[in-house]
């Protein structure tokens, strides 16, 4: 390492990526990203189990609007890193505190955004669904919760982007995955280590957003126009993107 | 649990560590909107600078904070400015899209009516698609300010982190209180400068029928 | 100020500059003189809305020149031309954050009024167009009936006085009976103001009820017919016309006719106390044989036929049938057509502002004043 230490952060980067010991074993990066997207992906499907048959039932009913919206709004107030470090007192050290604090980001982006979906449905639609002697609950899943996918998806993207973030924070207290790189590498004033973490942590965010996008732009039943225009963010409205 | 006593002797730090958090937050968002407003504009006049300017800021606002904190480092060191790069650059997403569609919002007949009663176009901008825009605006600025709040924590990291310093120290001591306390003031933060803003907006716009939510 | 003159010369205008097919607006030529309501009218899409923004140069023409009082519009500086041009859009496009005396006051402030003399100018128009000032001055726009917007479009568009105003569509958003209302306080208002002004409507009766002269537009821009309300209504030049102006334009055109024009059969009167012999025989040897009592001063009182006039004796009050409808020298010959059909007696009385009886219109005065007009057209 030392031998490097005089070539600039680039230098340092390039070093710490071709060393093949930094490759393999419990510290290794294959390990760490296992470890990354182990705990996001358990956030998100957790998230997913509770929200959407949440937000399905709140959009076709219509009641229980206001904790839907009020959800939303937290979720945005309170900031991620907070809550890990809330959490942390109450759970102690493994996977407890970072899974329920990335469970807490996950839930109110896409019961929001699935309430909304299912909620800016035409209601002559549901009306002539009705009509031709659809059940309700015909109505809910076919129609409904069908039109209402891609902003579905679209909460279920920011979920999981916001999931990679926050999971990156999970090392501050003492978890794995990818986020460890950048931990240590502070801790340890390592340049290289240091970048190659931000490196990962930034790939991954990408990628899972690309990902994600994808999906959702295949799941726009065709017919309907792409919906992906310009997005308002309003206080309470659906998100098209998370932070971390 | 709460060590209430603690917080009696250490008002003075603590106060200190949410004025910090409150000046993090402040540049940040006004460097922010200062940079999406002349964005904004220039995409209001070249529309095809849309998708290029929210790509690059959504690209931004993608990359989880921490590893945009560890980009910065090796450049720009441990210091108010690092910390300063990364919060504004994840406001521009939020304040563009909003800004933009604000003044795309605007009703077309109105536009024509600026037009036709003989407004230049930067009169029409200044004294009639801005002020029908604020609204929308200004729910930007509300999300913007309220997700800088929350990042601004992470900037502990680096040196910085107003309230976020005072739970970082108080997690390294094991101490609960200092925790609570930076949780409790970040969020009550959050909420007072949400209702600031949209009781400003609310001032401002007295031709709107409530405002936006 | 009062009208200019507004000329159109071989102006075309073409929205795709690469294809040499039609334009919207394909060589048109007209000259609307000062003081005039010049209505342009056709099916959607005819070029109605483009002719009228090349006026104020919301819309370039891609050849042609229009003039106003003999001026160049291309060669003025195009916001000045615009403060001088009221315009009037069919979705009234009312700043939505300005107040409504704010709203009125655009044009004097873009122009450096001072504020006094902005507010008396509100106040004035406002009072104009029919608004109480104090009442509606500091509202906003949401706050405003769809025909209280208009009104207050039109104040807008008049504020800094304008000689000429384009009106797109103006009353289209409200109800036909407000509608109604307002095309009637604006041709009273149009009376004293003498504006030159260009009105886009797409609705037939309109045209021919505000315009002094109709502007009958093709798809394609092209001009169809150019002339008075009656002229189109009785020479259609051509079957498109005729068929846009409808097949009951020989109705169309009773609207545009009132009882002054007719010829007023006099009627054959008589008091209560007249001998009754003397009345009857009177009124039997007229060709339209009844008896019309009046009182003292000649105001109708009901009609005597002859069933009810007796034999003898003297006519009193008690005698007459209902009456037939009143009409004023005013009333179009459609309205009082239509009366007199639901009436007892085919017949409508022509009174003067007392009430008093100036004479009769008859379903035969009407036909032979109808076939007079359509000679004198043909030939
Ligand atoms: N900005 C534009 N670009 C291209 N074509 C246009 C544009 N504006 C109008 N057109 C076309 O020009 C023609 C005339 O349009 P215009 O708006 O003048 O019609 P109009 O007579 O006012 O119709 P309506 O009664 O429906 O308002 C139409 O065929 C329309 O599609
Ligand atoms: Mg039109």
């Amino acid at each position: 390492m030392a031998a490097y230490a005089d070539e600039g952060p680039l230098g340092q980067l390039v070093a710490w990526l071709t060393d093949p010991g930094h490759w393999t074993g419990p510290g290794g990066v294959p390990t760490r990203l296992l470890e990354h997207l182990e705990l996001s992906a358990l956030a998100v499907i957790a998230g997913i189990a509770v929200a959407v048959p949440a937000g399905l039932v709140i959009g076709h009913t219509g009641r229980g609007a206001f904790l839907a919206t009020s959800v939303a709004n937290m979720g945005r107030a309170i900031p991620s890193y907070a809550l890990l470090l809330i959490l942390f007192p109450v759970f102690g050290f493994g996977l407890g505190a970072p899974l329920v604090a990335l469970l807490l980001l996950t839930i109110p982006p896409i019961l929001t955004n699935t309430y909304v979906g299912v909620r800016s449905v035409d209601r002559d639609t549901v009306e002539a669904g009705r009509g031709m002697g659809f059940t309700a609950r015909q109505i809910l899943l076919r129609i409904e919760a069908r039109l209402a996918l891609p902003l579905v998806l679209a909460g279920i993207r920011t979920a999981a982007v916001q999931a990679v973030a926050t999971a990156t924070l999970a090392a501050l207290i003492a978890g794995g995955g990818l986020g460890r790189f950048i931990v240590d590498g502070f801790a340890r004033r390592d340049e290289g280590q240091l970048l190659a973490g931000a490196l990962f942590v930034g790939v991954l965010a990408i990628v899972t957003e690309r990902v994600f996008g994808f999906l959702e732009r295949r799941a726009v039943p065709p017919g309907l126009l792409s919906g992906r225009g310009a997005e308002v963010a309003t206080p309470g409205a659906p998100v098209g993107a998370g932070r971390a | 649990m709460i060590r209430w006593d603690w917080i009696g002797r250490n008002l003075d730090d603590i106060a200190e560590s949410l004025a910090e958090h409150l000046t993090l937050t402040v540049i940040a968002v006004l460097v922010g909107f200062a940079l999406s407003f002349a964005a904004s504009l220039l995409i209001h006049r070249r529309r095809w600078l849309y998708a290029p300017f929210t790509s690059v800021s959504g690209f931004l606002y993608t990359i989880p904070s921490l590893a945009l904190f560890a980009f910065l480092v090796p450049f720009t060191g441990l210091s108010l400015l690092t910390a300063e790069i990364g919060l504004v650059s994840y406001t521009l997403l939020i304040l563009i899209r909003n800004t933009v569609a604000g003044l795309d919002g605007v009703p077309a007949e109105v536009r024509e009516a600026a037009d036709g009663m003989g407004y230049s176009r930067s009169q029409r901008l200044w004294r009639v698609e801005l002020p029908l825009a604020l609204p929308v605006i200004v729910a930007g600025l509300r999300i913007a300010t309220v997700t800088t709040i929350g990042l601004v924590m992470v900037t502990a990291l680096i040196g910085q982190g107003g309230l976020g310093q005072l739970m970082l120290r108080g997690f390294n001591r094991q101490f609960p209180t200092m925790i609570y306390v930076g949780f409790v003031l970040s969020v009550a933060l959050a909420v007072i400068a949400d209702a600031a803003l949209l009781l400003a907006q609310r001032a401002l716009t007295p031709w709107s029928r409530g405002g936006v939510r | 100020m009062a009208g200019a003159t507004v000329e159109f010369r071989h102006v075309t205008k073409r929205y795709d500059r690469g294809h040499k097919g039609r334009g919207a607006v394909n060589d048109l030529s007209l000259t609307v003189p000062a003081g005039n309501i010049c209505v342009l009218v056709g099916p959607s899409g005819c070029g109605k809305t483009t002719t009228l923004k090349m006026v104020n140069r919301l819309i370039e023409p891609t050849s042609g020149e229009i003039l106003i009082d003999g001026r160049d519009v291309q060669k003025e500086p195009v916001t000045e031309l615009r403060r001088r041009i009221g315009y009037v859009i069919q979705q009234v496009g009312l700043f939505p954050h300005l107040t409504i005396g704010q709203n009125v006051a655009v044009v004097p402030s873009l122009l450096g009024w001072s504020n006094a003399r902005k507010a008396e100018r509100v106040e004035e128009l406002l009072t104009l167009v029919g608004l109480d000032a104090a009442r509606y001055r500091d509202r906003y726009p949401h706050q405003l009936s769809g025909g209280e917007r208009q009104r207050v479009g039109v104040a807008r568009a008049l504020a800094a006085d304008p000689p000429v105003m384009l009106m797109d569509e103006p009353f289209g958003a409200v109800d036909p009976i407000v509608r109604e209302r307002l095309q009637n306080e604006f041709l009273r208002l149009q009376r004293e103001l003498a504006k030159t002004i260009l009105f886009v409507t797409h609705d037939i009766d309109e045209a021919i009820k505000m315009g002094d002269v109709v502007a009958v537009m093709q798809t394609g821009g092209v001009l169809a017919q150019f002339g008075t309300p009656t002229d189109i209504l009785a020479n259609p030049s051509s079957d498109f016309v005729a068929r846009f102006v409808g097949a009951d334009r020989g109705l169309k055109r009773l609207s545009l006719m009132r009882v002054a024009d007719l010829e007023l059969r006099p009627p054959v009167t008589a008091r209560p106390g007249d001998h009754a012999a003397e009345s009857r025989s009177r009124a039997l040897a007229d060709p339209f044989p009844y008896l019309l009592l009046v009182d003292t001063d000649g105001r109708p009182l009901g009609w005597l036929d002859e069933r009810s006039i007796p034999q003898t004796g003297v006519i009193t009050d008690a005698m007459a049938i209902p009456m037939s409808p009143l009409v004023g020298f005013d009333t179009t010959l459609k309205d009082a057509l239509s009366m007199m059909l639901d009436a007892d007696v085919h017949a409508a009385i022509a009174v003067d502002e007392q009430g008093c009886v100036h004479g009769l219109v008859t379903v035969d005065a009407i036909a032979e004043v109808m076939q007079r007009r359509a000679d004198r057209w043909s030939r």
